[in-house]
């Protein structure tokens, strides 16, 4: 019962000569949330598509649970508005019960929509309602892409709050990724910063007073990015003379 | 005796029109759901691309005097495998690929067909169909055909739904999602061969979508849409071959427009879903 849900050695992933991932380990535990932060093309989506299994690593080890069974919530998702499907339905492609779909629905909270059709949800919504598929298999592990991407405050700490109490009733270990650490402080375990490589890791507040992470998020942290390094639009860290701070673990040059 | 003989006749041409109106309601009945994963998935060209290519594979068949239902299948599937493969490398746009695959296929067809001198190939026919043409043997073949691409249709109907809605979230939950779509394409190569010979390679594309966007108007539901759509195309060769019967238009062409008929009528209705 104690072993990882999902373990990571090594990972190494390269994308035409660009090294998406470097060197990446981490493991995922029952009842645990692992945050992972970075800034854009950090990684991360990469990261999470290793874990799902979407993409084979070129380099390293990936040992899976017997009995992983991984709910996944994608950053977005975009729906032709000619294919007729209403928001029941779509749950119904992970469980094909009617009543799993509309407890689904109640326990996000948005079972009003369960015949709107779906590429007329909101942004809320339609977060919410990808949280309700990705529960909907009853996993051991969730992974959320970014889950409260264009939604409002409010709502957002709402879906946190959510996903923390789905948490201790799923008994399940969530992998969560995320640009900014602020919101979910509380609701983590555990954070890994990623650029590629992990920058650090650990409890979220030994994280930001880590230098590697406030190297890559700023002093002021989690509103203003000051960066010492620069980023390239592929999120490269361009040539900075090599003047960041590593954090331990860090074992790129 | 010259009654005897204008019965027989009149009874050969009641026959070829029943013919005809099966092998048009076969693959009607067929080009109905297809059509609608060709419109959700957005394969219009794709579509064309492989039907372009039909032309290649009548003229390769009877240069080496293959079985042209044989060898038009058998091209169209290379051709959408080569495709899929192609993508698969994002060298280069999917639009681009397929212009190029789509008018090479196109061009080699119509250079092979100028070569084979001895044989006489009635591009006509080809391009825009030859219903009133069809044989007994026709229909056995586009049953066969039409019967397998619904069965397959049918089989994978969940897994081909969960990987139009969103191909990564099926993958995730078990979905085989790279053969799952290599059987779409395969099934969309089968329906494209035995549709040729009901509406041409020109008009097939038309075929597959029109229908499927005349269903969308007043379908909630993806299965209501897929046998929405088999109606309306059903509506169209039953009309298109009437119009073909009395004032004498071609057969192919009619029941396109028939179907953009129909079309043009949904438009006033309220849409759905």
């Amino acid at each position: 019962m104690n072993s990882p849900l999902i373990a990571l050695e090594s990972i190494s992933k390269s994308f035409a000569e660009n090294n998406v991932l470097q060197n990446v380990s981490m493991t995922v535990n029952r009842g645990e949330i692992t945050t992972i932060i970075g800034p854009n093309g950090a990684g991360k989506s990469s990261l999470v598509r290793v874990i799902l299994g979407l993409i084979t690593p070129d380099q390293g080890n990936i040992k899976r649970s017997k009995d992983l069974v991984i709910g996944y919530m994608p950053q977005k998702i975009h729906i032709d508005p000619t294919l007729p499907i209403s928001t029941c339905r779509f749950l119904q492609l992970a469980n094909t019960s009617h009543d799993a779909c509309h407890k689904a629905l109640d326990l996000v909270g948005i079972p009003e929509v369960k015949n709107t059709p779906f590429h007329k949800l909101s942004g809320g919504e339609m977060q919410r309602a990808l949280l309700a598929r990705a529960i909907l298999r009853q996993p051991n592990l969730l992974v959320l892409d970014e889950p409260v991407q264009g939604v409002d405050f409010n709502g957002q700490n709402a879906l946190y709050g959510l996903i923390g109490e789905l948490r201790s009733s799923l008994n399940c270990g969530i992998v969560m990724v995320s640009h900014d650490l602020h919101l979910v402080m509380s609701a983590t375990d555990h954070v890994i910063c990623l650029n590629h490589h992990i920058c650090c890791q650990g409890k979220p507040e030994q994280v930001t007073q880590d230098p590697a992470y406030l190297d890559i998020f700023g002093e002021t942290a989690l509103y203003n990015h000051h960066h010492n390094h620069q980023h390239s639009l592929q999120g490269k860290v361009s040539d900075d003379g090599g003047n960041h701070q590593h954090g331990e673990g860090c074992q790129h040059d | 005796m010259a009654a005897i003989i204008n019965m027989g006749k009149g009874a050969n041409m009641i026959d070829f029109l029943i013919y005809a109106l099966l092998a048009g309601l076969g693959v009607a009945l067929v080009a109905g759901p297809l059509g609608c994963f060709v419109v959700w998935r957005r394969m219009a060209y794709f579509g064309d691309t492989l039907a372009h290519s039909a032309l290649l594979g009548v003229s390769l068949g009877v240069l080496l005097n293959v079985d042209l239902g044989i060898a038009v299948t058998a091209v169209c599937l290379l051709m959408a495998l080569g495709l899929v493969a192609l993508d698969h490398q994002g060298v280069l746009a999917l639009d681009t690929l397929l212009g190029i695959l789509s008018h090479s296929s196109l061009a080699a067809g119509l250079v092979v067909i100028s070569l084979l001198s001895d044989v006489r190939v009635d591009l006509m026919s080809l391009l825009f169909g030859d219903l009133l043409s069809v044989t007994k043997a026709d229909l056995w073949v586009i049953y066969s055909g039409a019967g397998i691409a619904i069965l397959l249709l049918a089989t994978l109907w969940k897994s081909l739904i969960s990987i139009t809605v969103e191909p990564e979230l099926a993958a995730v939950e078990g979905v085989k999602v790279a053969r799952v779509r290599t059987a779409l394409m395969v099934i969309t190569a089968l329906v494209i061969a035995i549709a040729m010979k009901i509406v041409g390679v020109l008009l097939i594309t038309a075929l597959l979508i029109i229908p499927a966007a005349t269903a969308r108007r007043i379908s909630a539901t993806p299965e209501s849409m897929a046998m929405v759509a088999s109606l309306v195309a059903m509506l169209a060769v039953v009309s298109g071959l009437g119009a073909s019967w009395y004032i004498d238009t071609p057969a192919g062409p009619s029941i396109v427009i028939s179907a953009t008929l129909a079309f043009c009528l949904s438009l006033g209705l309220k849409q759905k879903g």
